[in-house]
């Protein structure tokens, strides 16, 4: 029986100082984490002693240096905040990992709640910009120039299914799912052929099938095997071929679907073989079409377009019993089946629900209407900034003040979320204990919280089990120890 | 787990029971202009808040690559 989805999102976002010469990106981002002072948990230590970048899932431990910051240099770039979220500083790009959630219309809310956050540590760090100058903040995954940077998703899957099963049944699902998941670019880059519009911003970056790299040779399937938790019981599936997408219903349906065809990896559901021929060329291929009619071989000889191949999953979905997952299920099958049929129908029909139709539809709109063409810096502007997290400034933000976007989440459940946990998760208990015990938490990693108590040695408390520590696990807990001394003894106890 | 239904945009004129081919095209063309209103509108805001200087604000916008 597959075990519940646990996932989360980890986004990097694009970022600059307009009008400033000497633009420096890391000592930007530190101003920028630091300026959010919402939570006042500034001085907790994110612990690296539990972190392993360079083991791989296929069973071994890749040399490299493991990255341990000094105090100083710790505190300056990590931020855990109430919400049981991580806001830091990953090499040059500010990142936001959101809680651990149980369903993706909460992955929506918690990714979402992440934009804002970021929006209002912006405006805080601008006050600190000299006059002229100002920071502005992009949610997605180039500069067109051959730069990217990632939108990571992770799921929590059962340590048992075989890594090389994962991979089998995942690469032609992961190639063809941009589909729907694209966030969609103008024109091609890292050598790709040029076209005018695609699907996705990362698909020209991936150049492998599988590796541990995130950062050059990009794989279609990432090897990292770090569960942040029990690791005989659990792997935590670290997806890097996704796009940074802003439309709820994109969010949504990306992590949604993908959740079940791990469940029905787990159980073993996908009896059918759909290897693909050439994963690295069919997914520019299936990226650089936006009629969605270019068929990619599999390894037997046949053709299918990306549509039709998506549809093999969902048959196979709907035939599943995916009651262990929860009952988030259902929706999810129907919309998947439902954005099938329009991508197959006519794919303009899906400029509320999916962004590269979106982006698409108003950059033809803008096209037509100022007799310009793609090459135009205008056009790219367009394309820039439909992720500018701005709400007044940012294009997706302006669609969606016009009642083009169809949304998933109110704002006041995005609102909540800044500051509150979900609370079916372990997520709930790091972000209770930030919130009441802030002054007395030493450092901080997704499966363990530590206490500084006096001269007492550090207590580390583990959580290995990102199902537990929930609302319902630890709200009596918390309530009844005043301090992290009583909560310490009455964990003890 | 309130979920909205998707908004299916109206496929354009064509016309129902009991309307002569005439009163479609008008609808058709009514619809039509409407759309284009609707364009004009969304493209005029775009106007206003659209980055001035559109080849080099995307000219500096460099990124170091990231993950």
């Amino acid at each position: 029986m597959a075990i519940p989805k646990v996932m989360g999102t980890e986004i990097e976002y694009g970022i600059t100082i307009q009008n400033d010469r000497d633009f420096d990106p890391i000592s930007s981002c530190v101003l920028l984490v630091n300026a959010y002072r919402e939570d006042h948990t500034g001085t907790i230590l994110w612990d690296y002693d539990q972190e392993n970048p360079l083991a791989d899932a296929r069973g071994f431990q890749v040399d490299g240096e493991k990255y341990t910051p000094n105090q100083q240099e710790n505190i300056a770039r990590n931020k855990t905040l109430v919400n049981g979220a991580r806001y830091y500083v990953d090499h040059a790009h500010p990142e936001y990992s959101c809680p651990e959630v149980t369903n993706p219309r909460e992955l929506v809310v918690h990714e979402k709640a992440g934009e804002r956050i970021v929006e209002i540590s912006r405006r805080e760090a601008n006050a600190l910009l000299p006059p002229g100058t100002q920071m502005l903040i992009y949610k997605n995954n180039s500069d067109r120039k051959g730069n990217s940077y990632g939108c990571h998703e992770n799921y929590l899957m059962d340590r048992r299914t075989s890594f090389k099963q994962i991979v089998e049944h995942l690469m032609p699902f992961f190639v063809t799912r941009q589909v729907y998941s694209g966030a969609g670019k103008v024109g091609t880059e890292n050598r790709a052929h040029p076209c005018d519009y695609q699907l996705s911003q990362r698909a020209d970056f991936f150049e492998t099938e599988v590796a541990l790299d995130t950062m050059v040779k990009r794989p279609i399937i990432n090897t990292r095997d770090e569960p942040h938790a029990d690791r005989e019981k659990y792997r935590r599936l670290h997806v890097i071929v996704g796009d940074s997408n802003m439309a709820e219903p994109t969010i949504y349906l990306r992590n949604g679907a993908t959740a079940i065809v791990l469940a029905m990896i787990e159980d073993g559901a996908i009896g059918r073989d759909f290897t693909l021929r050439d994963p690295v060329r069919a997914i520019k291929e299936v990226s650089h079409d936006p009629r969605c009619r270019q068929t990619v071989e599999l390894s037997g000889g046949k053709r299918l377009t990306a549509v039709q191949l998506q549809r093999e999953y969902l048959e196979l979905a709907l035939r599943y019993d995916a009651s262990s997952l929860g009952d988030w299920t259902g929706p999810v099958l129907e919309r998947w089946g439902r954005v099938l049929d329009a991508l197959e129908r006519e794919p303009r029909d899906l400029a509320a629900s999916i962004d590269w139709v979106a982006k698409l539809v108003m950059i033809e709109n803008f096209m037509e209407r100022k007799g310009v063409d793609w090459q135009s810096p205008q056009v790219q502007m367009l394309d820039l900034q439909y992720h500018d997290i701005r709400l007044e400034k940012g294009l997706y933000y302006l669609l969606e003040r016009q009642g083009k976007m169809e949304r998933l989440a109110s704002e006041e459940e995005i609102k909540d979320a800044i500051s509150q946990p979900p609370e079916d998760t372990r997520a709930y208990f790091r972000g209770r204990c930030l919130r009441k015990y802030a002054d007395q938490v030493f450092g901080v990693n997704w499966d363990s919280i530590s206490f500084g108590i006096g001269d007492e040695p550090i207590k580390r408390v583990m959580m290995a089990e990102p199902l537990k520590g929930t609302k319902a696990h630890v709200e009596e807990l918390l309530a009844s120890s005043r301090d992290a001394v009583e909560l310490v003894k009455n964990l003890r106890a | 787990m309130a979920e909205t239904t998707q908004k299916q945009k109206p496929k354009g004129g064509g016309g129902g029971d009991g309307e002569s081919p005439k009163d479609g095209v008008q609808k058709l063309a009514k619809k039509g202009e409407e759309l284009k209103e609707e364009m004009d509108a969304l493209v005029d805001e775009i106007d206003e808040v659209l980055e001035e200087n559109a080849e080099e604000f995307v000219k500096n916008y460099v990124q170091r690559g990231g993950e």
